[in-house]
């Protein structure tokens, strides 16, 4: 039970090919991948921890300020996430800087709360909040990887592609600028979602 | 227990924020020693960034100490006093005896703030060195500021073209590369790349009685060229009163 919970959400329901959330991140930190990794774990944390805390209190939550008492806690971790980030991983915060905040709104994190988190036991919630936080990283790393070798020419900041290809040194390569565009991403993720359910023709919608 | 009474809720919200508040303030409080650390270590590495040193702290054991060591080696903080203003300077000794001037210098881009440390000779003219930073900028579009490959398009540029201050020109579509004071824009990042041009030129602009009183050989001024000098003339005694020990 608890292995198909894991599983699950890395391929046939993953949070960003197939329920398509958490979109506005992916766009964002994925010119690089160094910052999309560091994202992606973030966002697992605050997803897994967040669906064990409500899960834990479920029970006692007034239905009426349901939504507000998840947003406080799912705030409450992001927060911390933050300052953890400023004062151990102080680089890689300010690549991050205003997204790391922005976790708050990943759609992925309120729907697993309430679609799952709120019915389940704690020990399950938290690994569906995880293994969601894993679907979602998994996609932000191909697309990062993808945009940040066809448009920088590097990857995790190591120039990969030989500078002496390059046009402007003599020789015939350009970097694509189009993949350090937002739209790109977009474009990329569209291109992983048909590949996606060319694999698996169940996803498909009647 | 009837979890939808109002006393229930009201209770229940109360704890919660209560609850919430102390591990937050708890968290901040543990964390704030590092964090400060890290800015300030950040601050020293930018400046001595501007100056070409410090280049292996990302290699070196222990980084906190080899930028202090450097910090303390080479630069020497130190405020000039205009009117009243007090703009903050470091001066940066090289091992070639030459003196190095840094400005800080700040802005704000798209998103939010952009600052950095301008490093100029000592013709008052001449840009040694740059960096730039930003606190939320768009990653790989102008957040592209920070890079060196954009820094590193302001050294040797000057910042006066025949006498009158110019400051450097971020130009979109490419910089003629036979002019002395412009740099490239980054494509897709105008915004930010043209709030570094305003922040250059409005930072630059409030050391200009600095650089005159201090400027040992001064560079030809075409007299009908101070009309386009922000700062009055007769403000120029405040910057002598406080001549670079």
């Amino acid at each position: 039970m608890n292995k198909k919970i894991f599983t699950e959400p890395l391929f046939k329901g993953n949070p960003i090919t197939v329920l398509v959330l958490g979109i506005c991140s992916a766009l964002a930190v994925t010119t690089k991948l160094e910052p999309a990794i560091v994202m992606a774990i973030s966002v697992t944390i605050v997803t897994g921890f967040s669906s064990f805390i409500i899960s834990l209190i479920r029970n006692t939550i007034p239905n009426r300020i349901r939504i507000i008492v998840q947003l406080v806690v799912v705030a409450m971790l992001v927060i911390l996430v933050d300052q953890i980030l400023k004062a151990y991983s102080y680089e890689v915060s300010k690549q991050l800087s205003v997204f790391v905040g922005l976790i708050i709104t990943n759609c992925i994190i309120m729907g697993r709360i309430e679609a799952f988190a709120l019915g389940n036991k704690p020990f399950p919630s938290l690994i569906d909040g995880l293994a969601n936080g894993f679907g979602y990283g998994i996609i932000l790393v191909v697309i990062a990887f993808v945009r940040e070798f066809f448009g920088s020419g590097t990857l995790f900041g190591i120039q990969i592609i030989p500078l002496n290809w390059y046009l402007k040194n003599g020789g015939f390569y350009e970097n694509n600028g189009l993949m350090i565009l937002p739209p790109m991403a977009l474009i990329l993720i569209g291109l992983i979602i048909w590949v996606q359910r060319s694999i698996s023709k169940d996803l498909i919608e009647k | 227990m009837d979890t939808n009474k109002n006393l229930y809720t009201v209770i229940y919200s109360t704890v919660l924020v209560v609850v919430v508040a102390v591990v937050l303030a708890l968290a901040s409080y543990l964390l704030k020693d590092k964090q400060e650390r890290n800015i300030e270590i950040e601050t020293k590495q930018m400046v001595l960034k501007s100056v070409h040193l410090g280049t292996e702290a990302a290699t070196a054991a222990d980084k906190a100490k080899y930028i202090e060591d450097l910090y303390s080696k080479y630069i020497k903080d130190t405020t000039i006093q205009e009117g009243d203003i007090t703009l903050q300077m470091y001066i940066c000794t090289l091992d070639t005896k030459d003196r190095i001037y840094i400005l800080p210098v700040h802005g704000t881009g798209l998103w939010g703030p952009i600052w950095g440390y301008v490093a100029l000779k000592n013709d008052f003219n001449t840009i040694y060195g740059t960096t730039l930073d930003h606190k939320g900028e768009t990653p790989g579009l102008g957040a592209e500021i920070n890079t060196p490959a954009f820094c590193k398009q302001f050294e040797g540029k000057q910042i006066f073209e025949n006498g009158n201050f110019v400051s450097i020109l971020v130009v979109k579509g490419g910089a003629d590369p036979t002019a002395v004071n412009q740099v490239d824009a980054i494509s897709g990042g105008t915004i930010t790349s043209k709030a570094v041009e305003a922040m250059l030129k409005n930072n630059l602009t409030e050391y200009l009685n600095f650089f005159k009183a201090n400027l040992k050989e001064p560079a030809p001024v075409v007299p009908a060229a101070d009309s386009t000098m922000t700062v009055p003339a007769d403000t120029t005694k405040a910057a002598i009163k406080t001549p670079i020990k």
